[in-house]
Parts: C-alpha cells; sequence; structure tokens
C-alpha cells in the first residue's frame, strides 16, 4: 500500500518537528507531486530541520547550500578546472548535485545566483561548458526565505516564484508542542538517529501512482471556477496562470494520495490552494502577496455545484 | 507589413493600445460586418444614394483591412471622413434635426465606427449603434418584411457579441446561442407588446410624416389625373365585408364629387355637412370593415351609399371622430386621414338620393362656362332638340356616345382648349375622366343637371383572406344624372365604351398592347397568387400587429376580465406578469440542468433537508467536509451521514459514476430519516 508509505513517514517527521502535522504533510506532498518547496519564516522556526528531516527519513543525498550575497552561480553548479595530467578541463560538480537540496536564505543572493538555482530546478539539469548534465533524480529543492522586508535581500521575481509548487509557513509552534521541543532530546542528535523509512525506489512508486489519481470532470470544473476567480478578482494584479492551475492538480493528486484516495476531492484542492497560489497572487495596491485570510475568502467565494 | 504597423504606430503618437495587434478576428470582425450589412440593408430604400454607396464603400473597405488583417486607418484620417460625412449630410438635409438626417448620420458613423475598431469596447459600441439603427427602420416602414430584416440583423448583432466573447467557440453553436436568447425575449417582447400602454398614433408624429407625398384622389379632375392614378398598384383601401359583397358593377366608393367646370378642369364645390345623410337608406343592406390608407383628405371612400343606422358607422386609429355626410351623399372624415385607419360602416346601394334638390345645387349642375367646347354645345342642343323630358335627353345622350365608337385606352392623345370637343370629335380615345367629363357636358349643355364623381370602382377579391383589395388602379370617375321624380341617377359613361372595365376591372377592358405594371398583368398567375399571399400577410400584419391601438388593446384586456385599466393598473399588469416569465425561465433552467443529473438532484435533495434541519451546507463547502461537520452536529446519525457524503463524493469526484450506484445512493438518501 503506496499510502502506507506516505503514512509512516509522516509519523516519523513528526517525531522530530514537533506540532507541525500540517505543514509536513504538505512539504510531502510537494515532494510526491515532483515539486520543489519554498519555506518562509522568520529564522529559528525549523526550516532547516524540515529539510533534514525528509534526507534522512527518505534516505536522499543531502546538500545545505547557504545562501550569501556574494555567492556565485558556479559555487553552487561547480566549476571546469584545469587538470594539468590530462591537458584539458575537468567539470567538478557543485552542490546541486544531489537528491535532496536545501537553499537556505534564498533571498539574500544576488539574482544571477537565484535564476541559477531557479534554472536548475525547472529543466532538472545543467548546461555547463556546453555540456548538458542532468542532475540527480529525485530532485528534490527545499528553499528557505526570510520575510521579504529584512534588510539585504533580493526578493524573487514573480516569475522565479512560480518555479515552486508550494510556498508554506511554519510559524510558532504551539506551546504543548514547544513545551516538548523545549524539554526534549538536541533536534540534532535525534535527526542523526533516524533511518530512512521507505527506499527510493518506494519514493519514487509514490510520485508514479501520484499522477494516476483520477481528477474528475466535476473537479476540472471546480478548478476551473477558482482559476476565474482570481481573475476576476479586482483587489489582484493578475489571476492565476493555466501553469498554476496545473500545480494545483498536481497538488491536490498528492494530497488525495496521502490521504489514502485514488480521486481528487474538491476538499484536496482547497487543503493545498493556499500554498499553491498564495505566492503566485499578488494585491494591486502594494505588490505584496496575499494574507491567507483573503485566500480563505476567495475559496469560500467559489460555489461548489 | 510589420514595417508598416511600426509606420502607423509612430502616427498614431505612440500610443500602446495600437502596438496590440488587432483585437478582432475574422470571424468576429465578419460577424460584425454582416450585422452592420444587415442593419444597413433596409434603409436604403429611402436614404439618399450617396449615403448607401458611401456606406458600402466603408464597409468594403473594412471587409478588405479584414482580409489582408490590416490595422485600422489613420485616426487623422478617419477624423475627416467623420467630418465630411457630417457636412455633406447638413449639405443634403439643410440641418442635423429631425429623423432622416439623424438616421442618416447615424448610419454613416456606424460604417466609420467599424474602420477604428481597436478593442472589444469598439465592437460594443458598434453593436449598440446597430440595435439603434434596426429600431430607426420603423420609422419609415413598418411592414413584416423590414420586421424580418430587423429581427435578422438583430440576431447577427447577438452573435457578434457572442463570438466577441468567445472567440474560439464554434460558428453553430454561437448561431443557436444567439436565436436561443432571442427566443428567451420572445414571451417578454410579447408581453410588452400587449400590456404596455399604447399611445394613439405612431410615437413618432413628426410633421414630416404627415404631408409626405402620397398617391389617391385630388380634388380636382382634368383630362390625365386619373390616368396616371391608374398605373399605380399600390393599395388604396381594403375592405371585410360581413357578408356576401356586392356585385361588382355596384361597387362605386365614392370620392371627390365635382359640380364646377371651367373648360378643361373639374372642381369640388364646398358641400354641405351635416350629422346625419340627406337621404333616407333604402333597398338592401351591406355591412362592411373598411381599411383606408393614409390619402390626406377627408373623403371616406363609403360604398355608394352610407348610411348612419346604429352602429353603422364606428372608426378607430387616427381618422376616429364623429363622421359627417354632405348633400353631395359623401361620407367624410373630421380630419384628413393621417394614417391607416379601420371603419365599420354600412352601405345601402339602392337608395335614392336627392329627390328633393335644393334650387341651387340643381343651378350650380348645369353650369357650364361660355367660350369653351362650343362645338359640344351646339351637339348637345341638337339632342336636347324636341325631347319632351330630360330622361329622354339621357337615352339619346347615351345612344350617341355608345355608337361614336370612342376607345378607352390609358393613354389618351394631349388635349387642348377644348377638351371636350377634341375628345369627342378629333382624338376619340380616352380614359375614365374623358368620358366622364364629356358626358356631364352634353348634359349640362342639354339643359339635364349632371355631375362627375370620383371615386374608385370595383376592387379585387384576394382569395387567401376573402378581403377586397381596391388599388389605385380602381381610381375612376362617373356621372350623376338628376331626374325629376328619381333624384341623381347614376350613369357611368365609361360602360359605354368598355362594358368590360365595370364588370372585370382595368387590366380585362384595356386593349391589347398597352402596357401595364407587372402586378396588374392577368397573364401571370404564379405572380398573383403571390402577391395575394403576400397581401393576404401584410393586412394580418396590419391589422394585428399594427392595429392594436389603446381600443383594440381595451378589448383584449377586457376579454381577459380586467374592465377599467389605467396606466398604473398596466404597469402593474406588466410587473406581475414579467415576474412570473422570469420565476417560468428560471424554473425551466434549473429543471433542465437537473434533468442532465441525477446524481445532482438526489445531492440537492440531501442537502435541502439537512439545510432544513439547520444544517446547511455552506455554497464552497466539499461534500467530505460537509459530512464530517453533519457527523458531529448529529453524532447519532454520524455513520449514515458519512456513509451518504462519501459515497456521494466517490460517485462525483471518482472514476466514473454507473447508474446502479447513483440509484443506490438515491435510494439511501431517500430512506434517510432525521432523527
Amino acid at each position: 500500500m503506496p499510502d502506507r508509505h506516505a503514512d509512516r513517514l509522516l509519523e516519523a517527521a513528526s517525531r522530530v518537528i514537533l506540532g507541525k502535522e500540517h505543514e509536513l504533510r504538505l512539504a510531502l506532498a510537494c515532494l510526491i507531486a515532483r515539486g520543489h518547496l519554498l519555506v518562509e519564516d522568520v529564522p529559528g522556526v525549523g526550516k532547516t530541520t524540515l529539510a533534514h528531516v525528509f534526507a534522512r527519513l527518505l534516505g536522499l543525498q543531502f546538500q545545505r547550500v547557504q545562501f550569501t550575497s556574494d555567492l556565485l552561480p558556479a559555487d553552487i553548479v561547480g566549476v571546469s578546472i584545469f587538470d594539468r595530467e590530462t591537458g584539458s578541463f575537468r567539470f567538478h560538480p557543485g552542490p546541486l548535485f544531489a537528491q535532496l537540496i536545501l537553499a537556505d536564505e534564498i533571498n539574500r543572493a544576488t539574482p544571477k545566483t537565484q535564476s541559477a538555482l531557479l534554472e536548475a530546478m525547472e529543466e532538472r539539469q545543467i548546461t555547463a561548458d556546453g555540456r548538458t548534465l542532468a542532475l540527480p533524480s529525485p530532485f528534490f529543492v527545499i528553499a528557505t526565505q526570510n520575510p521579504a522586508n529584512q534588510i539585504g535581500t533580493f526578493p524573487l521575481p514573480e516569475s522565479q516564484l512560480d518555479r515552486f509548487l508550494m510556498r508554506i509557513h511554519l510559524g510558532y509552534p504551539a506551546r504543548a508542542a514547544e513545551r516538548a521541543l523545549l524539554m526534549g532530546e538536541d533536534r540534532r542528535r535525534l535527526l542523526e538517529r533516524q533511518q530512512p523509512v521507505i527506499s527510493i525506489d518506494e519514493l519514487r512508486a509514490l510520485q508514479r501512482a501520484a499522477q494516476d489519481v483520477i481528477v474528475a470532470d466535476a473537479l476540472i470544473d471546480y478548478v476551473q471556477a477558482l482559476l476565474a476567480a482570481t481573475r476576476t478578482d479586482a483587489s489582484l494584479v493578475a489571476g492565476l496562470s493555466p501553469r498554476a492551475g496545473l500545480a494545483l492538480i498536481a497538488a491536490a493528486r498528492a494530497w488525495a494520495l496521502i490521504d489514502g484516495r485514488d480521486h481528487v476531492l474538491p476538499e484536496d484542492v482547497q487543503a493545498v490552494f493556499p500554498h499553491v497560489a498564495g505566492h503566485r497572487l499578488h494585491l494591486a495596491g502594494d505588490g505584496r502577496n496575499v494574507s491567507p485570510a483573503a485566500l480563505l475568502r476567495l475559496l469560500q467565494s467559489v460555489a461548489l455545484h | 507589413m510589420r514595417a508598416e504597423r511600426m509606420r502607423h504606430d509612430a502616427h498614431a503618437g505612440g500610443a500602446i493600445a495600437s502596438l496590440t495587434p488587432p483585437s478582432l478576428t475574422l470571424q468576429q470582425g465578419l460577424w460584425l460586418l454582416a450585422a452592420a450589412g444587415v442593419t444597413l440593408a433596409p434603409h436604403a430604400s429611402y436614404l439618399p444614394w450617396w449615403i448607401i454607396t458611401a456606406c458600402a464603400s466603408l464597409l468594403g473597405w473594412r471587409a478588405w483591412l479584414l482580409w489582408q488583417r490590416r490595422l485600422p486607418p489613420h485616426r487623422v484620417l478617419l477624423l475627416l471622413l467623420t467630418l465630411a460625412c457630417g457636412v455633406a449630410v447638413r449639405q443634403e438635409y439643410g440641418h442635423f434635426f429631425g429623423k432622416d438626417p439623424g438616421v442618416a448620420l447615424l448610419a454613416l458613423l456606424l460604417c466609420l465606427k467599424l474602420l477604428e475598431i481597436r478593442r472589444s469596447r469598439d465592437v460594443r459600441a458598434a453593436v449598440l449603434l446597430c440595435f439603434f439603427l434596426q429600431m430607426a427602420v420603423f420609422f419609415e416602414d413598418q411592414s413584416p418584411l423590414i420586421a424580418l430584416a430587423a429581427l435578422s440583423g438583430t440576431w447577427l448583432a447577438v452573435v457578434t457579441l457572442l463570438a466577441l466573447a468567445d472567440a474560439n467557440a464554434a460558428h453553430r453553436a454561437q448561431m443557436r446561442t444567439g436565436a436561443l436568447l432571442l427566443a428567451q425575449g420572445l414571451p417578454f417582447m410579447l408581453m410588452l407588446f400587449l400590456l404596455f400602454p399604447r399611445v394613439q398614433g405612431p410615437l413618432w408624429g413628426l410633421p414630416a410624416d404627415a404631408t409626405g407625398a402620397r398617391s389617391g384622389l385630388s380634388d380636382t379632375m382634368s383630362p390625365g389625373s386619373i390616368s396616371d392614378l391608374s398605373v399605380s398598384p399600390d393599395i388604396a383601401f381594403r375592405v371585410e365585408f360581413s357578408g356576401s359583397p356586392p356585385e361588382p358593377s355596384a361597387r362605386y366608393w365614392r370620392g371627390p364629387v365635382f359640380t364646377r367646370f371651367d373648360g378643361r378642369t373639374w372642381r369640388a364645390e364646398r358641400p354641405i355637412e351635416a350629422s346625419t345623410p340627406f337621404y333616407t337608406p333604402s333597398g338592401r343592406r351591406f355591412d362592411y370593415r373598411i381599411t383606408l390608407e393614409p390619402h390626406d383628405q377627408r373623403w371616406l371612400l363609403a360604398l355608394d351609399f352610407p348610411g348612419a343606422g346604429a352602429g353603422a358607422v364606428r372608426g378607430d386609429g387616427a381618422g376616429a371622430g364623429p363622421i359627417r355626410f354632405t348633400n353631395l351623399a359623401q361620407a367624410l372624415l373630421p380630419r384628413p386621414l393621417q394614417s391607416r385607419s379601420r371603419f365599420e360602416l354600412s352601405a345601402w346601394p339602392g337608395t335614392a338620393t336627392g329627390l328633393q334638390e335644393t334650387a341651387a345645387t340643381l343651378t350650380a349642375a348645369l353650369a357650364l362656362p361660355d367660350g369653351f367646347n362650343p362645338r359640344s354645345r351646339e351637339l348637345a342642343r341638337q339632342l336636347a332638340a324636341g325631347a319632351g323630358s330630360d330622361a329622354v335627353i339621357l337615352d339619346r345622350v347615351v345612344s350617341y356616345l355608345s355608337e361614336s365608337r370612342l376607345t378607352y385606352t390609358l393613354k389618351p392623345p394631349l388635349l387642348g382648349r377644348d377638351a371636350v370637343d377634341e375628345f369627342l370629335f378629333e382624338t376619340r380615345r380616352g380614359f375614365c375622366e374623358h368620358f366622364a367629363s364629356a358626358f356631364t357636358v352634353l348634359l349640362r349643355g342639354a339643359g339635364v343637371p349632371a355631375r362627375v364623381v370620383a371615386g374608385y370602382q370595383g376592387g379585387e377579391v384576394n382569395p387567401i383572406d376573402g378581403n377586397l383589395v381596391v388599388r389605385q388602379s380602381d381610381a375612376h370617375a362617373w356621372a350623376e344624372v338628376w331626374l325629376g321624380g328619381r333624384g341623381w341617377v347614376r350613369v357611368d359613361p365609361t360602360a359605354l365604351a368598355a362594358p368590360q372595365r365595370i364588370e372585370a376591372g382595368l387590366a380585362a377592358a384595356l386593349p391589347e398592347g398597352e402596357d401595364l405594371p407587372l402586378m396588374m398583368r392577368q397573364d401571370l398567375g404564379w405572380l398573383r397568387n403571390l402577391r395575394h399571399r403576400w397581401e393576404a400577410l401584410a393586412n394580418a400584419w396590419d391589422q394585428r400587429v399594427l392595429g392594436y391601438n389603446p381600443e383594440r388593446q381595451r378589448e383584449f384586456l377586457a376579454s381577459l376580465g380586467f374592465g377599467k385599466v389605467g396606466w398604473p393598473q398596466l404597469v402593474a399588469l406588466m410587473s406581475g406578469v414579467g415576474l412570473i416569465l422570469i420565476g417560468g425561465l428560471m424554473a425551466w433552467a434549473s429543471w433542465q440542468r437537473r434533468l442532465q443529473d441525477p446524481l445532482e438532484r438526489s445531492w440537492q435533495v440531501f442537502c435541502k433537508r439537512l439545510a432544513r434541519a439547520g444544517h446547511p451546507r455552506a455554497p464552497w463547502e466539499g461534500p467530505h467536509d460537509y459530512g464530517r461537520r453533519l457527523a458531529l452536529a448529529l453524532p447519532r446519525q454520524a455513520d449514515e451521514l458519512l456513509r451518504i457524503t462519501a459515497s456521494y463524493a466517490r460517485l462525483r469526484y471518482g472514476s466514473g459514476a454507473n447508474r446502479a450506484d447513483i440509484r443506490a445512493l438515491n435510494r439511501q438518501i431517500r430512506n434517510f430519516e432525521l432523527q
């Protein structure tokens, strides 16, 4: 049962990251839908731990890249160095050649470096010195970002944000969860003890199964009504694109799969909608992203027939 | 092409809008052109030729641009064109006021608007202009053909709007949707037609409508005046007899009566009017309903001889009012007739009129101008010599005319100063006015009072609806002779030369080889048949649609049981019927939707039942969430509720539902009882 894998994964992950079951489920859905995840929050709420947990539990090669303002594209993609012995250039792969990348504080880097990462995310391959090199599979990027109003950041442009399937906020833990965290074992040690719960093949099977989840005509009607609602909303700069519509369906499929169903319900769409649409919609006034409350209002404005 | 577009943009002052490619697709453009073309076509019948030409060229230009995928012409050029059109319209009409220059200007502006279309907003404006012009065509003509043209134009305009909303939809679907939209408007149109408070006469009662040139009899008669009229196939009036119509030879419809003669032209005397006839109707009575086309005169053109029995005279339409009778046996309207009107009349053809005629009338009926037509007066004196009575003189004049072999023709030769002399002794060819005039002059010359009567004679029964149609070509002139003891006796001198004219109409009476208008030819049977059908349709349209006036509306409402209604009641009635119609349409729409989806129907039943129990589903709430919420609210039935909602969710969003599953769910929902 592929969905049992998902349950086991979530169970194990929530032992490390306390009180964040919903966010973990979203992150897993993102992974199963072959999307990339953007985590936006203040430092110290467990963004890095989240990436670590999935790397450990899935047994993925893990690389962490700390983005800074002096980071160059070659620093993440890799460089060709002249080899004296062979008399030719040799390509030294950068940290992108891993299965799970944690791109920490991505908005600290310059747009040039950002775009190198985002291009790799989209293409799942890298072109260096005229050669095209495939990135490993699965290839999953969890990027973290500090809220945009902090000093010394380069906010990601809208077109780049579109490359992330979902954006989630972790937020402060609930009081009880925080108490357990403060009293409990050191997270780093706890992480190191975690063993892979499912194999890479099993992950790939999950990803394939998600693509077979049924999307009925009635659900397409609903998704289209949602897209139309974002396009006619006067308070937004622009509505969701067809690509965003595809992302919404892919995420909803993964969500339905985790829930153990072979078909997508409107509830699945509603569950992932704030996280798929949130970073893709901008307010007409100041260009900021719409608030979660506004997204909920938007959802509630679309009737389900 | 690209270079040209760039150049164009530079001209346009770098406006961003012009950088975008033309927003009109070929399909949309063709729909719009078709709508504009069909809208403008009926206007071509009366607009000046240069406006038609200009509109056609502008439409052609637009079509060419569309075909070549070119951008609209430059704004300055369009501005200059618009100004030129305005100046030309002003030159044509002298002003911008009134409907004709207004419509001309609108037509030109529509064509110019088509040339400046850059955005969908422009298309909407053009369609709006189309709608306006479709209404404006009714200012000029309200025939069923025009209504059909306006309907087609409206339909095309609606399809254009549909094509604008969705450029990729299939033609056929859009055409069907457009027709469906119009069909949905049909009940509302009927309601407004039947119930909207009616006003008397046309809404646009402009002076130009009232005094426009109309064909018909005039109050003078000279050689040629009636033969001119006789080539016109226009309808003068229609008659519907309540029983069988009188014989063709008794169908004399009376117009002006001419007493004064100046040697060439006959003029009508101003008659004495009264509210009752100057004679006692007697003999067989014929009841009929006559629908007169406007002729701008007061003659009612009643069948000889009208009387005022109880309910014998009743009119409606713009000419309504008490009917007057004259000492010349005419029936007159209170005012000149300006719009098509209907009257209910009775006639007694066997009546004797003028039994006690006044001396003044008889003297006037003997007057002849001196110095004109000397040969005719000499002939009259010879005919009168030795005659014992007026009746003998009449017999002699009649036999003289019958024996003198005069020819009846639609194209008599031109006559000079002594018209009667020339007709009787030289040309010997004439039309009814020549015969009537010569006959009357001879009798007067012989000392017998006589006068000329003009009107219509005969008419043709339309086999489709049984109505008698009388045309301008049935215009006729005859004579009346006063004989002591018998009063005024009708004598038709034309019958002496061409008896068929009276029995069978003009076409039968004319000698071979005389050209008649196509529609009056007797040899083209199918054409006549077609014409009969068309006229029956037009008549029904006139009576039922155009003739729906305040009185008809009152009758209609009374037949529904609404006695006396004013504006407030009509408005209330309209609102009521409107609401019922809207409700009916909505019910129909929802019934259609339900019919298509039995699963949805069951789900609606379920949701409604729970909503009544105080647990409505939020419009956006999915079945799964709703089921969980219900299970929490109604824990005792949680299992059943969850089963129903889960089963609906699976059927609706799962891998397709079969009928058995839907029936099972339906049963489940039916059996579900709230505790």
